[in-house]
């Protein structure tokens, strides 16, 4: 593991069940880059991030964060590690039951013994980065998917972690907060020196913003490049993928048998 | 076929019963270990005693002083046929804290505030919240179940005794206000016949167990609900049917090794 890269995957297998999720992953994320790993629904691209974070353990392989391997951790390595990190979820994860204010101090209250004031500074501070200074008094249920988002954005850079980690940071945003949001990423990516990982499956925002991109297919990945490898790349599955094409590799109807027969019709 | 899918079905639901009640079982343990921070920062303890204790106490006051009451109006009917319309206050006071009291307060707190818990709970699972937690380095059952599981068992026994007191009340209101009992013998009957340590204590360790019980079983069914509408209602089921079980069933086993050659 070089001392460029924070986040190393090796020859990374993970089966549920028997089901095989993950086959033979190996990916490097380097040390201030904003990666991406893009695949459809279900390929195992969130199960990547789930090993990073610690929650899950490969069947064969490791991953290495900050020169660590995550499953030899116990329980107290692997929460110094994960106070290191921050994990942005698909819908935000806000707790419902706390203000904003309450949501972007959460961490701060639980890991550190800061004073209340020096506390209140920060989180106004992150909601300002975020855009969102002056919505600390409001609830979650309050706020709107972009902004909600935007929150819990906030509260995952609430420590300034080396490692922050996106779940599908653009599903079921409108085209402005998409670019928002997109823009974010990358701005605090770079202001506070980070390395970021960014699960998604919307190509064009992500192209725009990352320096590298992983595709998965089926728990392997099939390419990887740059964005404008990716966009130039002649791969069947990545030209189907980025430009949106109904025909290519990936088939529109669900492996069954024949339909024909199933309705009684002579072939 | 029939009879092998039959015996197979059977057995699989049995090996399942079984790993639940496992998994039930160390997550109990679990709790128990990380309770540190329950105690540790009472104030997060104190907050979900709130939504579990004080939020019943309508409930709970409601139904003792309904309950005292028809004790009243049934244990004078029965008296009376005796003679021994003095005696109602005893009854009415046996009843209660040896029984009535601890039970019915239990059943109460486990469809009032067992099933927001395991809604709760479960929803937090649905939306990710207790992965965020995790991710966070919070160790959600330190920080999430503790609190909650010792607001349980802390509210507990003072809800039955509140329910005990209401029901009291209600039985005299109706013995003494309505009927016309008379009012010393109905309070010094009481007071003689019911014994602290035999009663009042005994029905305190009821209410206590039930408490564990009962939260423990909200807690865990929140905890491994399926993350959908269906798999959080489901659970929410489960933890009222199970607890109202577990508690009839287990009152039955206490009041076996209590009140035995009473």
């Amino acid at each position: 593991m070089s001392s460029q890269t924070l986040v190393e995957l090796r020859d990374v297998n993970f089966a549920y069940d028997h089901r095989p999720i993950l086959k033979g992953i190996n990916m490097d994320f380097p040390k201030g880059k904003l990666v991406a790993i893009m695949g459809l629904s279900g390929c195992g691209k969130t199960t990547i991030l789930r090993h990073i974070g610690g929650v899950l353990k490969p069947t064969k392989g490791h991953v290495k964060v900050d020169g660590q391997v995550m499953h030899e951790l116990d329980r107290q390595g692997l929460y110094a590690m994960r106070r290191k990190m921050g994990m942005l979820f698909q819908f935000g994860a806000l707790f419902t039951d706390m203000s904003v204010y309450d949501n972007v101090a959460f961490q701060m209250r639980e890991h550190t013994d800061l004073p209340e004031e020096v506390i209140r500074d920060m989180v106004m501070m992150k909601l300002r980065a975020v855009g969102l200074y002056g919505t600390q008094d409001l609830m979650p249920g309050e706020l709107s998917g972009g902004m909600a988002r935007r929150v819990a954005l906030a509260r995952t850079i609430a420590l300034d972690p080396m490692l922050i980690m996106y779940d599908e940071p653009f599903a079921g945003l409108d085209p402005i907060s998409l670019t928002v949001v997109g823009n974010l990423i990358r701005s605090l990516n770079d202001a506070l020196g980070a390395t970021s990982i960014v699960v998604t499956h919307d190509v064009q925002e992500s192209l725009k913003i990352v320096d590298y991109v992983y595709f998965v297919s089926n728990g392997a990945i099939i390419a990887e490049g740059t964005a404008d490898d990716i966009r130039a790349s002649g791969e069947a599955f990545v030209r189907q993928f980025v430009y949106g094409e109904m025909d290519g590799p990936i088939p529109f109807h669900y492996p069954a048998g024949d339909f024909r027969q199933s309705l009684n019709l002579r072939t | 076929m029939p009879i092998k899918k039959g015996i197979s079905g059977l057995g699989r639901r049995t090996i399942n019963a079984v790993w639940r009640l496992g998994v039930a079982a160390r997550f109990f343990a679990l709790t128990l270990l990380y309770s540190a921070t329950a105690f540790r920062r009472f104030r997060l303890t104190s907050r979900e005693m709130f939504y579990t204790g004080v939020m019943s106490l309508i409930i709970i006051l409601v139904a003792g002083m309904f309950v005292g009451m028809v004790l009243g109006f049934q244990g004078y009917e029965t008296l009376k046929r005796y003679g021994s319309e003095s005696a109602l206050g005893s009854l009415v006071a046996l009843s209660l804290v040896r029984e009535l009291g601890p039970v019915l307060a239990a059943l109460l707190f486990a469809s009032r505030a067992g099933s927001a818990m395991t809604a709760e709970i479960g929803l937090m699972r649905a939306t990710e919240q207790i992965d965020a937690l995790e991710l966070m380095a919070v160790n959600p059952i330190a920080r999430v179940v503790g609190p909650r599981f010792w607001a349980g068992v802390i509210s507990m026994p003072l809800l039955a005794c509140i329910f005990s007191a209401m029901g009291v009340f209600g039985g005299y209101v109706v013995g003494v206000v309505a009927i016309g009992v008379d009012e010393g013998s109905f309070w010094s009957q009481m007071q003689s016949a019911v014994d602290f340590r035999q009663d009042v204590m005994n029905g305190l360790i009821k209410s206590l167990v039930f408490g564990v019980v009962v939260t423990v079983i909200a807690l865990y069914e929140g905890f491994d609900a399926p993350p959908t509408a269906e798999g959080v209602s489901g659970a929410t089921t489960r933890t009222v049917v199970e607890s109202s079980l577990a508690v009839l069933m287990l009152d039955f086993v206490l009041t076996a090794f209590m009140f035995r050659g009473d």
